[in-house]
């Protein structure tokens, strides 16, 4: 719901900790007062918060794999078409299919692509490169985010999103600075 | 009921960060201003000086080796290998202990990889850029370089998949890239910090732009990780595959001395022993010079000493295994290789190489020794020295006397053979010195998250008592 004043909605409410602890246990009990659109901030991954967020799991092992699989599979297929099928011609009394040698490029492209899938796919999936982003309007969060502090943040989308009442619930958690976090 | 720990089981859990003299805040500003407030010293401007000496050098002998080709270099017949194949082997096997610190200590869950990867790393990817160089230049014909990559042609020609040579292209340059993107996720969360402790505009613009606007999300941080644990899983066979394939350059030939099975193995155990070797050679004087005491800490070089003893060890087993297989496969070939390299014109290179690689790191079974820099320094130029005459016993006198004593040739490097490597080494200080102004050298986040679970380990230690 959104106020009387004429302004542009929130993009949300931040609140400050100063140790990785302090976040944890705000971030668990966020999640444990129903808030489902809320992203905590550290300089460095902390297992406890990914934990609480139920972010262990995700697919990027999967497309690695399958990435994978494709580079072996291209790097067999670019040999075997290369040798048996565009240029067959014997060589040192082999058979035109020798796979046996056909096998360490094929593990190198397996490699290869299986990398590129798991760096690419990490920075696609995060929603990188993004020049702009909201949270850095909080002046604190762009100087101390990246260094020592800790941030919470509830967004606006949020159903149970509400400035007067999600400010309380933030200030039960004992932060040391709430902001409003300007879209 | 509360007992007294009894002081002789009490094991002291090792620890590689202080925690009582650490902060978060700490470590980031410390690291941070190396690059950010500490003005440009002589020290610094001597070493670029020197670098760049090196560099002009390379830049001169890498022209003249275009404009009047291979001739310029030693190599003929017998000896078509020289320098070039000597010094790719000895920088690339330099690069491996990058990956391996990276990589298979990040799997091995090592904590004390924490402070030193981000260099090493970095001294991977500058290891395997001068390594490229050198099979580029040997190829004779630079221009047409590209031949080695299988692509689309009006020849209808493709390249001999069943040859290690083609195998090594396919390793080298997969390696290349993957040494680079690891080493580039790995700095990514610093750049963000870098970007937001910049206070020049431009630093902050060209420092904002590779850090992709990262801000530390915990939605970003659960792949990240993710990616960066599939990156050392990925990492770990392919830097045990790249060496390989370089073992089997030779040991798929037919040459008396390469023709060996043991080839692979050894190769790989020598380049993680030549890697630990040049890691100390950079560590000794980061810490002394940037003053980084208590994150590169003794225990890390007693560390690193063992691992060189340990691939020591296996690399000298392997010089004992060639001896053996020589003498006992009774080929007449063999027997001449092993007599010549042991009594022949380049006895005195192999009989230094004994010295180097297996003599001098035995000093490492000693506790002071893998605590006393100079030692470690010293030890460490011994290997440098002895993995480089190495490649060059296993290349040239496998070479220079072959089957057939009327091709008999003795091989040493000309001055724009020493140029070209002594001018490699010169593009490597440039880069590493340029990669410690501009870049953090130690990894920001990955020090925090040690000091976290350093507390926490050291929190759930006190609880019990």
């Amino acid at each position: 719901m959104t106020h009387s004043t004429e302004i542009e909605p929130l993009y949300g409410l931040m609140a400050e900790f100063d140790t990785p602890e302090a976040l944890t246990a705000a971030t668990e009990k966020a999640v444990a007062a129903g808030f489902k659109k809320l992203d905590a901030y550290s300089p460095f991954p902390i297992e406890e918060v990914i934990h609480a967020l139920g972010l262990e799991r995700n697919s990027l092992p999967l497309r690695v794999l399958i990435g994978g699989i494709t580079g072996c599979l291209t790097g067999f297929a670019m040999q075997y078409y290369a040798s048996v099928i565009d240029y067959p011609y014997v060589y040192g009394g082999k058979p035109l299919n020798s796979w046996p040698a056909f096998i360490p490029v094929c593990f190198e492209l397996t490699i290869l692509f299986a990398a590129l899938t798991a760096v690419f796919g990490m920075i696609s999936m995060n929603g990188l490169p993004k020049p702009y982003h909201p949270v850095f309007n909080v002046e604190r969060f762009a100087q101390f985010a990246s260094r020592d502090k800790f941030f919470l943040c509830i967004e606006s989308q949020d159903p149970l999103f509400d400035e007067v009442k999600t400010k309380a619930f933030l200030g039960t958690l004992k932060p040391s600075g709430i902001f409003e976090v300007e879209p | 009921m509360a007992t007294t720990p009894d002081p002789k089981n009490a094991v002291k859990p090792v620890t590689y960060i202080d925690t009582s003299a650490h902060t978060y805040a700490g470590i980031s500003d410390k690291i941070t201003d190396m690059v950010l407030k500490r003005p440009i010293g002589k020290g610094w401007l001597t070493g670029l000086g020197i670098g760049s000496a090196g560099l002009s050098l390379l830049i001169c002998a890498i022209m003249l080796v275009l404009i009047k080709g291979v001739g310029v270099w030693g190599i003929n017949q017998p000896v078509g290998w020289g320098f070039d194949i000597i010094n790719f082997v000895w920088w690339i096997g330099i690069g491996h202990a990058g990956t391996l610190i990276s990589a298979i200590l990040l799997l091995l869950k090592q904590q004390w990889r924490t402070s030193i990867n981000r260099f090493a790393e970095a001294m991977t990817i500058f290891a395997v850029i001068c390594a490229g160089l050198f099979p580029i230049l040997h190829l004779g014909r630079h221009a047409i370089f590209y031949w080695l990559f299988p692509y689309p042609n009006t020849f209808g020609l493709w390249p001999q998949f069943r040859s290690p040579l083609l195998w090594d292209v396919f390793a080298v340059s997969t390696y290349a890239t993957v040494s680079l993107l690891f080493w580039y996720v790995g700095l990514i969360p610093d750049l963000a910090t870098m970007r937001d402790r910049a206070q020049k505009k431009f630093a902050k613009v060209a420092y904002g732009v590779f850090a992709l606007g990262w801000r530390g999300s915990a939605q970003h941080w659960a792949r990240y990780e993710t990616a960066y644990l599939l990156l050392a899983g990925l990492a770990t066979p392919l830097v045990l595959s790249v060496h390989t394939i370089v073992g089997l350059d030779f040991a798929v030939s037919v040459i008396p001395g390469w023709h060996a099975t043991i080839f692979p193995p050894y190769f790989v155990a020598g380049a993680i022993f030549a890697g630990f070797a040049m890691v100390i050679t950079l560590a000794v004087p980061l810490r002394h010079f940037y003053g980084m005491h208590d994150f590169i800490t003794m225990k890390h070089f007693d560390n690193m000493a063992k691992v060189i003893l340990a691939t020591g060890l296996m690399v000298s087993y392997g010089y004992f295994m060639e001896s053996f297989f020589a003498w006992y496969s009774a080929n007449t070939y063999e027997r001449f290789m092993i007599w010549n390299r042991m009594t022949g014109p380049y006895a005195l290179f192999y009989w230094a190489l004994l010295l180097c690689n297996f003599l001098a790191p035995q000093l490492f079974w000693f506790k002071k020794c893998r605590t006393n820099l100079l030692v470690l320094f010293v030890v460490s130029q011994f290997v440098n020295v002895g993995m480089w005459l190495e490649r060059f016993i296993i290349i040239v006198t496998s070479l220079h006397r072959d089957y057939l004593p009327s091709s008999w040739n003795m091989y040493w490097g000309t001055f724009w053979d020493w140029a070209t490597f002594i001018g490699t080494m010169g593009l490597f200080v440039t880069l590493f010195l340029l990669f410690i102004r501009v870049l953090p050298a130690i990894s920001m986040f990955e020090m925090q998250m040690l000091l976290k679970q350093t507390r926490d380990r050291e929190k759930a230690a006190g609880g019990k008592h």
